[in-house]
């Protein structure tokens, strides 16, 4: 355990506090540079979703989980993302144009909806959100001449000042792998500005923030904006991934995902949007794998304990039938949620935080330290 | 001009079906301020078991009725127990998240045990029409509507006029508070889950001839409810049929005089509109700031 001693105002915000993190985060850059030259195609393409989730990832963090304003939108806004890219490449437009261009659409949109959320609190930011994503949906599906309606739309190959760029390079993944170190950084500053800390002040207290003089109304509409923004870059990203986008990509259900993505991962800090991305993303070939070996290992494992060895292959058959049926995999993604809710609420970066915090403090660690404070519901209808 | 009425007709019809699905999310919301976003899925599921008693099991239909409603209220008590009491207290946002989850959970499961076609059973209202001069009524929605209308009436008095309705009031204005008047609380939360899921039983139920008994459609109604939930104000059981009558007469008269695709969308429109001008809805109380 290290104590770092502040002789300076400016140690507090520093954004790598000390030699440590030098080491351990150029180690995983190295890493990840390192990474397309060493995983197959298969691996190196699951990093690039896993990036481009943390960047929603990211993008939601700021909004809900330091600003404290749900939202179940998001894929709107990356809609919007994917869409203005791949309307303005075929238009004849640059990337180095319409990468930007589809940030700041998304980010204006984001503000607009924004507008409603300085009246809602709560379950009514998450309807309105709904309702706003719902209408993004319709419109993507009936605007044709942009978006050629539930026909769905091609996005050609990335063009990057004339070089191109394919969707399985490694370029590209070194392309996805800057905008999320950029998102990283940008996300980090701003936490240490004034206006970071004015969102979190808005998220502990509305009240509060207020009477300190924080203008609601104004930052609430500027974290809309910025994580809208965010996301309309992992659109355009997710839009040259695809290399074909349609309405029916951009639903509640993937909205859905991006929220899992923050509550696995644990909802209180940058790391928990990284490390949700990337259980997100794997467990979709995780599950895969598991269909395939779980059966087998279950029948071996039953005829190694005395099990007749017919009733151990129709064990396999009956395993493997439940492991095939359809729907599983959301019958799994639905218990991954309540499961995370009801026993690890603060996620994946809280369990690491909790198994860090055993070893610096051992023998001395209690279970206490991280128990969450009950209070009991009050009628928000008269707060 | 009878076209007009026609519309209206089958859009006060519709309108009492979201009616009916926002009753169940209002109750929860009123009795604890939690909304279930399950709310929808608990009403497919309502109508799988009813298919089960009926379709399967070959009961009459209002024996079969009755054994979904109470199956379904059990199941309501057991999710609370299971799902909801531990994580009482904690942010809204979480027992919301829980419930999106319950609910991918419960669509995939009846999808894994009754197969995803569509289902249907054989209900006493399944054929047959009203005739008022020139307008049309099928008996399956005219049953919808007479179900939404009692059952808003009833659980109306239920939660102004017993000594159980006035606690679950009470528990909603404060949990703290309420206990310590002697109000038993989980028995009161526990109550009110079983309440709302056999309210989405029934709905299942009514619904079956008319949508079909299939794993996906509480995801689609519920999410139309909830514009209609929250017109009326969440948290107010004659609101809940008004929003709900509302929303039903704007999609059905969008559906037929505005452009294609203003029918799906006109609902949520509504609703941002309604969020943004009037949050609290028709007929909910005005909110007020306290610190």
């Amino acid at each position: 355990m290290r104590f770092v001693f502040k002789t300076d105002y400016d140690q507090d915000i520093r954004i790598l506090k000390h030699s440590g993190y030098w080491w351990s985060y150029g180690v995983l850059l190295a890493v990840l540079v390192a990474a397309p030259f060493l995983l197959g195609s298969y691996l190196q393409s699951q990093l690039v979703f896993v990036f481009i989730y943390a960047i929603v990832g990211v993008a939601l963090m700021i909004l809900t989980g330091f600003t404290g304003q749900a939202s179940l939108g998001h894929a709107a806004f990356l809609a919007i993302g994917a869409y203005t890219a791949g309307f303005l490449q075929s238009l004849g437009v640059p990337f180095i144009v319409y990468f930007p261009v589809a940030a700041i659409l998304t980010g204006v949109v984001g503000a607009l909806v924004g507008f409603p959320a300085l009246r809602l609190q709560g379950i009514y930011l998450v309807i309105a959100t709904i309702a706003f994503a719902f209408i993004v949906e319709e419109v993507l599906a009936r605007w044709e001449t942009v978006t050629h309606g539930n026909e769905g739309m091609r996005v050609r190959t990335l063009d990057l000042v004339g070089i191109p760029v394919p969707r399985d390079s490694e370029a590209f993944y070194f392309l996805c792998l800057l905008v999320l170190v950029g998102t990283i950084l940008l996300a980090l500053n701003l936490l240490r500005s004034p206006t970071g800390r004015a969102f979190v002040a808005i998220r502990d207290s509305e009240t509060a923030g207020k009477s300190m003089g924080i203008d609601l109304a104004a930052y609430k509409v500027k974290s809309f904006a910025i994580s809208a923004a965010i996301t309309g870059m992992a659109g355009v990203l997710f839009a040259h991934k695809m290399t074909f986008i349609s309405p029916e990509m951009f639903t509640l259900l993937l909205s859905i995902e991006f929220i899992m993505v923050i509550i696995i991962g644990g909802a209180f800090g940058v790391h928990g949007a990284i490390l949700g991305a990337i259980f997100m993303v794997m467990v979709d070939p995780f599950l895969t794998a598991l269909k395939d070996d779980v059966p087998v290992l279950a029948a071996s494992v039953a005829s190694s304990f005395g099990m007749a060895q017919d009733a151990a292959t129709q064990l396999q058959e009956k395993l493997s039938k439940i492991g095939s049926a359809a729907g599983l995999k959301g019958a799994i993604y639905g218990l991954i949620i309540m499961m995370f809710i009801l026993f690890e609420p603060y996620g994946l970066y809280g369990r690491w935080l909790k198994v860090k915090l055993f070893f610096q403090l051992f023998p001395l660690y209690k279970r206490a330290t991280f128990k969450r404070q009950k209070t009991y519901v009050k009628s928000e209808r008269n707060r | 001009m009878l076209d007009f009425i026609q519309q209206l007709v089958s859009g006060i019809a519709l309108g009492c079906v979201y009616g009916l699905i926002a009753l169940g999310f209002v109750l929860i919301y009123k009795a604890t301020e939690v909304v279930n976003f399950a709310q929808g899925d608990l009403m497919m599921l309502g109508g799988f078991f009813v298919f089960t008693f009926i379709g399967l099991m070959g009961l009459d239909y209002w024996l079969g009725f009755l054994f979904a409603v109470c199956g379904m209220a059990v199941f309501g008590m057991a999710t609370e127990r299971i799902l909801v009491r531990p994580i009482l207290g904690y942010p809204q946002f979480s027992i919301v998240m829980a419930t999106i989850g319950l609910g991918y959970f419960l669509r995939s499961i009846a999808g894994m045990i009754w197969g995803t076609d569509d289902l249907r059973i054989e209900t006493p209202f399944s054929a047959g029409v009203l005739k008022i001069g020139n307008l049309v009524l099928a008996h399956d929605k005219l049953s919808v509507i007479v179900a939404t209308v009692i059952l808003c009436a009833a659980l109306y008095a239920f939660f102004n006029y017993t000594r159980m309705g006035t606690a679950m009031r009470a528990t909603s204005e404060n949990m703290l508070a309420a206990y310590y008047m002697g109000i038993p609380v989980k028995r009161v939360v526990s109550l009110i889950w079983a309440i709302s899921a056999a309210v989405a039983a029934c709905a299942g139920v009514l619904l079956a001839p008319i949508t079909f008994i299939h794993s996906n459609v509480g995801l689609v109604l519920g999410l139309k409810a909830f514009p209609a939930a929250v017109l009326g104000g969440f948290g107010s059981i004659p609101g809940a049929l008004v929003g709900g009558l509302i929303i039903g007469v704007i999609e059905s008269l969008a559906g037929f005089y505005l452009p294609q695709g203003w029918k799906d969308i006109a609902p949520y429109v509504v609703l941002l509109v309604v969020l943004v001008v009037r949050p609290h809805g028709l007929f909910g109380p005005s909110m007020r700031k306290k610190v």
